[in-house]
């Protein structure tokens, strides 16, 4: 029981964070028309690629001797790196085409 | 004075990954939504490499570090510019499992990490492990996910996989908790790695091809969550909000589009799709009976003296890139007098929304799409109904026969027009495996043909005429 009190002390903040994402997340979303639902997963799917953050301190704060930690942490940071722009880039391609269709 | 800095970076991304969603939600801001949260993430990266501090030590093997994200740019703006907008749903499960990869990774490295110093504290632990375990049921579920839309993976049912997936599941939460709880051994933890990766592969395996997109869905908020165990582990608030957000609108996502398809989660996830389908498959030999034929010109006769024609697209459509042709056809119709519409079901294709972006590349203005309801409303007033490479979503056993695995799905009343036409290669079921008794129906002629050139000639057909 003491150990969790001091769980939610030590992390309070970011437990808010959570709950406040979780709503905003919900609400935001809540009338979206379902001509966008494949863009806005796609979209999604790119703004979960802020997890190379992650990857780029671990690659940043590995031992310059540890091989297995280097090629681990280039390997995040690559996949990363793949979500992030080929998220972005790929939700880019399907929303250009409804552009291209609203000035017609 | 540096770190105040980098908060405000990531202050700033987070914004512009809330604001990028709310956009992303409207049709005119979206594409501005999109771009927004990219450059948000851009100066989250950078203000990452060079101003995140550890101890009062900066980041180093900026080298490596450089490299990979060149080539990761490389790579990923390639593959997202060169796959076919019919590949779409597979690349976004492509890029969504490198995600949980990423995140399995540097949970990964970050043990090896800390344990070098000590046995870090329980919470740390629970930290690290809930990142790896949902970040590699994301990859190698998105995996599997991947190669079932491109038709690699075939579905795979054995007998007892339910059980044997709760048993997984029980067996890596338990291992975990003995592990991060009364401190077990370390190589625990690759135990846990490998059974994580193996559960990944045996919930998406059993799923039917047709529920993949909200298997994706799912899985990019699992994806989303397991980045913001990477917030909790670094105390870093742009990874914890963009997580979190993408783990809670990816969940609503994934709700919304199960309600599309009147299926709950619960049957999506134990996979009741693959049994029930191969039960009505014997079932479906009463449906039997023959269906005629149609010819081109008698086609493109009916439609061209039609008031009111509404196409219904496909997956067929997608397959064979026929969307431009389409777009002909519907050009040459409304020259001739012809109103036509385009009826979507929220699951036209393999993804809510794939048709709508695969008729805008067409230029297929936006008015002449009307979604499932008002286009059931239209059917009675129509008189011909061409339904190009679609099946399951015109299936009248939706309705009518609750043994089959598509019972209770909303569908579109096409048997309500004067007359239906229906292109597709065969008569090969559709993606569900199911039959499907339309195309029997008096009403119904068929059309056989790659949907493309079958267009083609009918826009020919009705030029000559």
């Amino acid at each position: 029981m003491d150990s969790m009190m001091n769980w939610l002390q030590e992390y309070q903040e970011m437990i808010y964070v959570v709950i406040l994402m979780i709503f905003l997340g919900i609400e935001v979303i809540g009338r979206v028309p379902s001509v966008l639902h494949t863009p806005l997963m796609s979209g999604a799917n790119a703004i979960h690629g802020v997890v190379i953050i992650g990857a780029i301190i671990v690659m940043g704060q590995a031992d310059a001797n540890n091989w297995l930690a280097l090629v681990l942490g280039f390997l995040a940071v690559l996949l990363g790196t793949l979500n992030v722009v080929g998220g972005f880039v790929v939700t880019d391609r399907m929303l250009e085409m409804f552009k291209a269709k609203k000035s017609k | 004075m540096e770190m105040s800095l980098l908060t405000i970076s990531y202050l700033f991304a987070s914004i512009t990954f809330i604001l990028g969603l709310k956009m992303l939600s409207h049709p005119a801001s979206a594409r501005n939504g999109n771009r927004l949260a990219a450059l948000g993430m851009a100066i989250a990266i950078f203000a990452t490499i060079f101003l995140y501090e550890s101890d009062g030590k900066k980041l180093g093997n900026l080298i490596w570090i450089f490299a990979a994200l060149i080539l990761g740019t490389v790579v990923g703006t390639l593959a997202a510019k060169k796959v076919k907008m019919t590949a779409m749903p597979q690349m976004v499960s492509l890029f969504n499992g490198m995600g949980g990869a990423c995140a399995a990774l540097i949970s990964v490295v970050e043990y090896n990490h800390l344990l070098h110093v000590q046995e870090p504290a329980t919470s740390t632990l629970a930290i690290i492990f809930g990142g790896l375990i949902i970040g590699s049921v994301s990859f190698s579920g998105s995996m599997i996910a991947w190669g079932k839309l491109d038709g690699r993976v075939k579905d795979f049912v054995f007998k007892g996989q339910h059980i044997f997936n709760l048993g997984l599941l029980f067996f890596i939460v338990a291992l975990a908790t003995y592990r991060i709880a009364w401190h077990g051994e370390i190589w625990m933890m690759y135990i846990i790695l490998v059974a994580s990766l193996l559960y990944g592969i045996f919930f998406v395996l059993p799923i039917g091809g047709a529920d993949m997109p909200v298997v994706i869905s799912l899985l990019n908020s699992f994806t989303g969550v397991a980045a913001a165990f990477g917030g909790f582990l670094y105390g870093n608030k742009a990874m914890l909000t963009g997580g979190i957000l993408v783990g809670a609108a990816g969940t609503l996502l994934t709700i919304l589009m199960c309600k599309a398809m009147n299926r709950s989660l619960m049957h999506v996830l134990i996979g009741s799709f693959g049994q029930t389908s191969a039960a009505s498959l014997s079932g479906a030999a009463s449906v039997g009976g023959s269906h005629k034929e149609v010819t081109l010109s008698d086609a493109a006769m009916m439609m061209s003296y039609a008031q009111r024609v509404v196409i219904v697209p496909g997956y067929g459509l997608a397959v064979a890139q026929a969307q431009h042709a389409c777009h002909e056809l519907e050009k040459i119709l409304i020259d001739k007098g012809v109103d036509v519409t385009y009826a979507i079901h929220p699951v036209a294709g393999r993804m809510p929304g794939h048709m709508n972006v695969l008729l805008a590349e067409a230029d297929v203005a936006y008015e002449q799409l009307v979604e499932m309801e008002a286009a059931n409303e239209l059917f009675p007033q129509t008189d011909v109904v061409l339904i190009l490479g679609a099946n399951d979503v015109v299936n009248p056993a939706a309705k009518t026969d609750p043994s089959s695995p598509i019972y209770g799905m909303p569908i579109l009343d096409v048997e309500l027009a004067k007359q239906v036409i229906v292109n597709k290669r065969s008569m090969k079921p559709g993606y569900a495996g199911i039959e499907n008794e339309l195309f029997y129906k008096p009403k119904t002629s068929m059309l056989f043909g790659d949907a493309k050139k079958v267009l083609q000639d009918l826009v020919a057909e009705i030029k000559s005429m």
